[in-house]
């Protein structure tokens, strides 16, 4: 299979970028080359595998460990927002601006 | 499956109207479901967000086992399947409000699996299954008032936990869904896993709505998002079952979408469609192993479970002889049904004791705006003011007078929940305000036998009337008898003695 | 000359400093030096602060003559720039190697830079090193050259025409060019091993979950590990038993006791003798590791190493890794896939690059994102959106899972008849710089021999093996069993006791 111009724009818009089409063109021919490096991996029969979507499954059985329910962090409206907010492109009292979202 | 309910659904214009619901009950934990930040509502803009919720660089997700708990809980008081591993996934949009550019929720395998939720419909029981419950993490807000053109990002609710609550379509009038949504809220409420507050946005939601012909597939669905309150749900519904049916009957085609309720308009609008909301390429969370749940954390959790209200109203109508009605509205809230327990243990009287919370009571509270748990007139102090109607010592109009002499006290601060004071001496209490209110009944039989001759004595024509037979000339009597006590003869008793004193002189 | 006091490992300059023979401030005075001076034009840091450095030192010098200095107290290091560092403290911004956070001003310490640290970490005191700066390294640790950095790359201190590898070529780098006597870097599909390799150092990455992530700009969160790079493998032990143990800050983060693994790395293995330390010790040698394509002079480099080894006592053993091509689209399909979620979080609202020229919301998302990210990161993210994506994901994604755990399982096999497995790190030395830049693809199948281990999230190191053509080093793999960390040291430290491999610069005359 080989992917089209089409889904390329397509994943570009997904992934919020936006690439001139040069950068669309080569990119096309690129994932193209990739996918036919994987093409190899659809063979193989995985049927009855289980996933392995964390490494230390592969020695045990994992399991989400679980934080108590307290409040550990507290922020307020001092240094620590300001800390957090020091590499905010664009701040006003304290929220994060952003072009207007319309619903 | 078709979801067709057991009874006949009343139809629109001869379409059925198909209803499933998304309720979002925000999970009353301390902090959020994936970091230490407190949950505490209206605080100032991002002053609530720490580092994982603004998802700074570098940090990672931790459960809060309160969420989870939370959770369990309902998944017990619904009879659904407590699974006994869940996986986390994340769902990757883009939005301002959400800050990871995903949001942790739970897709193929959820906590809570199956289940339902059982209420009165017009007098018929109902029972809406549930598809499923998940857990996920809460946005953040956009604030739309204008910041010079642009929108302002508050994300101190980004994190919050969510219990995601998913019905089948098992709904078929919007007056059904409204039923189901208050009974799921008075449920949570009442495991004491959502505090409730659907103006702070703690319960919100997500109608799923079609129309179709009886007997034919499930239409095309709309889902109206976040409605706040039964109303709006209500509101919101109807006029979406008209639009459709309209739209329907106009030869027109319904497009599967996501709608905005106005309350101002009273109208549905479809969304500007959330981009590419088809494809958020769900995966399971690589920061969060399985959720896994012990059978003995889930045995721990059923133990400690509250009584629930369908099992405590059966009670009190086994135990206490209350009415189907009566014990539904005692268990309208836990604080209810526990200020009921108290007052009928200590007025050993069911009946009465239901009869006062559903009637001056409530009246009060509603007036007053108050809930049951800021009752200022004490359980046992109503109990024993109930005790004293029971043996006649005051009438149920001198009752009222007392309770609202109490009740009075009570918000100046004599009596209060705060000093509850033992039986005998709430007794004593009520005996001093029944007398200081001049309210007591008659019980000296000599006092009222004068009274009795006086009236026979002064109303001969009466007289002569009921021994021709007439029994409202005796109603008359009694009446002037309790007129002459000023209301505090006990009927029962004057009538019994003007009878005697008739027949003697017969 | 002030460089010659920063020479020899960080196990003896910490023995030095505890000796009072030299003090914390001059090594870190020769450090800043050496980074100004012959350091600069290598390119390998990103950023310095000589006056934190200097209060660090300062304090770890009061430490040490309070009689409080660990093996590391006082000691210099530098951290790959995928860790984040509070700016407040360090004055040091984090950057990940991207446009996308120039300056960016972290409000915390990766758990890593906290234990590693001269400060106070997570109510306990760090191990007492003194951070001099950030490293630089491939855009958000996504590359094998470090040409991917939006900070220009870093030169082979070995050739200066060549690559150092990547993504933690700044790491490399600066180790060997004895610009700091070890440093951080991570490892996703080769990261720390690969770099470590080009530029004759010693590195290891450990068992997934032994270091905690927290404050690790995430590239592919089931894959990434941090480890460390230095001389020898002694200074590795030192540095990777301060570096780990659990975090609760990482729900992955493996929950065990702490390991001291320089006693680990000391302990003699039962049968062992003076001569023959590595006594019946199986090394596994699989034979996918030894492919035709394999370039002649790494082939012969890692042989004689081997054979080394093979003296020391060790038996060497034939074994399979099928799937080892397999690992190449595998690891390409997860890592991006994961990528392109962790990096959702990069859209102009909250920090880093917002494009000055934007219209509405989604345009504003669009020309900050491809102006932020450079051409290997957004390839990637290309990838992983389109993996994921709608009905895609069994076929790529969950496929590429299940290959993963098939890969998993072959190591297990392998270790039914062999302790460590061994062979290259990569298939060549150093290629020049801009070797590849035309065909990206073709630099993701140079990582075929590091992938596997990645995957199955194994412990693996480079150990410097001698050199290769153009006198460019080559470096061994060790690859060990879950938490084996103690073995793979142990087999390299017995090597380094035998030869003298890792101790050549690239001063030193050939």
């Amino acid at each position: 299979m080989s992917l089209t111009p089409d889904d390329v724009s397509r994943i570009a818009h997904l992934a919020r970028l936006e690439l001139t089409d040069a950068e669309r063109a080569a990119m096309l021919g690129q994932l193209n080359d990739f996918f036919h490096i994987v093409e190899r991996m659809g063979a193989v029969d995985t049927r009855g595998v289980e996933p392995l979507y964390t490494p230390l499954a592969a020695l045990h059985e994992v399991a989400s460990r679980l934080r108590e329910d307290v409040v550990t962090e507290v922020v307020g409206t001092g240094q620590e927002r300001a800390r957090h907010q020091a590499s905010a492109p664009a701040v006003q009292d304290g929220l994060y601006l952003v072009p207007k979202v319309i619903e | 499956m078709n979801g067709a309910p057991a009874h006949a659904p009343a139809l629109v214009r001869g379409w059925e109207v198909v209803i499933g619901l998304e309720t979002h009950a925000q999970l009353s934990t301390a902090s959020k479901i994936f970091s230490g930040a407190a949950t505490a509502f209206g605080a100032e803009p991002n002053s609530q967000a720490c580092a994982v919720d603004l998802a700074l660089p570098g940090t990672l997700p931790v459960l809060n086992r309160g969420a989870v708990e939370r959770a369990i809980r309902f998944g017990l008081a619904v009879g659904a399947k407590v699974a006994p591993m869940s996986i986390f996934a994340r769902k990757n949009y883009f939005y301002p409000d959400l800050p990871k550019g995903y949001q942790i929720s739970q897709y193929e395998i959820p906590v809570v699996q199956g289940g339902s939720v059982e209420f009165v419909l017009g007098g018929a029981k109902r029972s809406v299954r549930l598809t499923r419950a998940h857990l996920e993490e809460d946005a953040g807000k956009s604030l739309h008032e204008d910041f010079h053109g642009m929108t302002g990002i508050d994300l101190n609710r980004a994190g919050t936990p969510l219990l995601e609550i998913v019905s089948e379509p098992d709904m078929r009038s919007s007056a059904e869904a409204v039923e189901y949504a208050k009974a799921l809220h008075a449920l949570v409420v009442w495991l004491g896993i959502c505090d409730g507050n659907m103006q702070e946005g703690s319960f919100r939601c997500d109608a799923n709505v079609s129309v179709r012909r009886p007997g034919q597939p499930f239409g095309t669905r709309r889902e109206i998002k976040n409605l706040n309150s039964f109303r709006f749900l209500q509101q919101a519904i109807d006029f979406e079952v008209q639009w459709q049916i309209e739209r329907l009957e106009d030869g027109l085609a319904i497009e599967q979408a996501t709608v905005l309720f106005n309350p101002d308009t009273g109208e549905t609008r479809a969304m500007r469609t959330k981009e590419d909301a088809h494809d958020y390429r769900y995966f399971p969370d690589p920061d969060l192993p399985p959720l896994v749940i012990a059978p003995e954390w889930v045995a721990k959790v059923r133990a400690e479970l509250p009584e629930l209200p369908a099992a405590m109203a059966e009670r009190f109508q086994r135990d206490d002889g209350l009415p189907a009605h009566d014990a539904a509205m005692m268990t309208q809230s836990l604080a209810f049904a526990r200020f009921y327990e108290a007052v009928r243990g200590a007025s050993g009287q069911p009946k009465l004791a239901a009869n006062w919370l559903m009637g001056e009571v409530s009246k009060r509270l509603n007036a007053e705006g108050l809930e049951i748990d800021r009752m200022p007139v004490p359980a046992g102090a109503l109990a024993a003011l109930i005790r004293r109607v029971g043996d006649g010592t005051v009438s149920h109009n001198g009752a009222r007078q007392v309770f609202d002499a109490l009740w009075a006290r009570a918000q100046v601060g004599l009596v209060g929940p705060a000093d509850e004071p033992a039986e005998a001496a709430s007794l004593a209490a009520i005996d001093r305000s029944i007398d200081e209110l001049g309210v007591r009944q008659m019980s000296d039989t000599s006092a009222l036998e004068t009274l009795v001759d006086a009236v026979i004595a002064a109303n001969a024509k009466s007289v002569q009337e009921f021994r021709a037979g007439k029994d409202k000339a005796f109603n008359a009597l009694v009446g002037q008898v309790m007129k002459a006590s000023q209301g505090k003869a006990n009927p029962a008793q004057a009538g019994e003695l003007l009878r005697r004193r008739l027949e003697a002189k017969g | 000359m002030a460089g010659d006091k920063l020479t020899g490992s960080v196990a003896a300059l910490g023995r030095r400093l505890r000796a009072r023979e030299v003090s914390s401030v001059e090594l870190t005075l020769a450090a800043l030096a050496r980074i100004e001076g012959e350091g600069r034009p290598l390119g390998a840091f990103l950023s310095v602060n000589a006056e934190t450095a200097l209060a660090e030192a300062r304090a770890c010098d009061q430490r040490i003559a309070r009689g409080q200095g660990s093996p590391l107290t006082g000691v210099p290091v530098a951290h790959k720039d995928i860790f984040v560092t509070d700016h407040a403290r360090s004055g040091l911004p984090s950057t990940a190697g991207s446009k996308m956070l120039a300056g960016y001003r972290s409000p915390f310490d990766a758990t890593v830079v906290a234990r590693l640290g001269a400060g106070i970490a997570g109510g306990a005191p760090g191990a007492g090193m003194v951070t001099l700066g950030k490293l630089n390294c491939d855009e958000f640790a996504m590359g094998s050259s470090n040409e991917n950095s939006a900070f220009g790359p870093v030169l082979n201190p070995w050739d200066r025409t060549r690559v150092p590898g990547g993504s933690s070529g700044g790491s490399a780098a600066a180790v060997a060019a004895g610009l700091v006597p070890a440093a951080t870097g991570t490892d996703t599909g080769g990261s720390i091993r690969q770099p470590a390799s080009f530029c004759g150092v010693t590195g290891i990455k450990p068992t997934y979950g032994l270091c905690s992530r927290w404050g690790m700009v995430a590239f592919a969160s089931s894959l990434d590990q941090a480890g460390p790079l230095a001389r020898t493998a002694e200074d590795c032990a030192l540095l990777l038993t301060a570096m780990s143990g659990f975090d609760a800050r990482d729900a992955t983060s493996a929950e065990r006791a702490p390991m001291d693994l320089h006693a680990a790395m000391l302990a003699a293995r039962p049968g062992a003798t003076g001569t023959r330390p590595l006594a019946g010790l199986r090394i596994g040698l699989p034979r996918e590791f030894f492919p035709a394509a394999l370039a002649a002079d790494v082939g012969s480099a890692v042989r004689s190493a081997l054979a080394e080894l093979e003296t020391l006592g060790a038996v060497l053993v034939e074994v399979s890794l099928p799937r080892t091509e397999l690992s190449i689209p595998v690891y390409y399909i997860i890592a991006p896939a994961e990528a392109s979620s962790n990096l959702g979080r990069f859209d102009g609202v909250r920090y880093g690059h917002r494009a000055a020229q934007h219209g509405d919301l989604l345009d504003m998302y669009r020309k900050s994102r491809s102006e932020g990210f450079g051409p290997e990161v957004k390839r990637r993210i290309m990838i992983g959106t389109y993996v994921l994506s709608h009905g895609y994901y069994d076929a790529y994604y969950l496929q590429a899972q299940k290959l993963r755990r098939m890969i998993a399982d072959d190591f297990q096999a392998c270790f039914k008849q062999c302790d460590v497995i061994a062979g290259p790190v990569a298939p060549t030395v150093a290629w020049r710089l801009g070797a590849q830049a035309d065909d990206p693809v073709k630099a993701y199948l140079a990582d075929i021999f590091t992938l596997p281990a990645s995957l199955a999230g194994l412990p693996g190191m480079s150990v410097p093996a001698g050199f290769g053509e153009g006198r460019m080093p080559v470096g061994l793999q060790l690859i060990g069993n879950y938490f084996a960390e103690g073995t793979l040291l142990h087999t390299a430290h017995a090597l380094q006791q035998a030869t003298d491999w890792h101790l050549s610069t690239p001063g030193s005359p050939a």
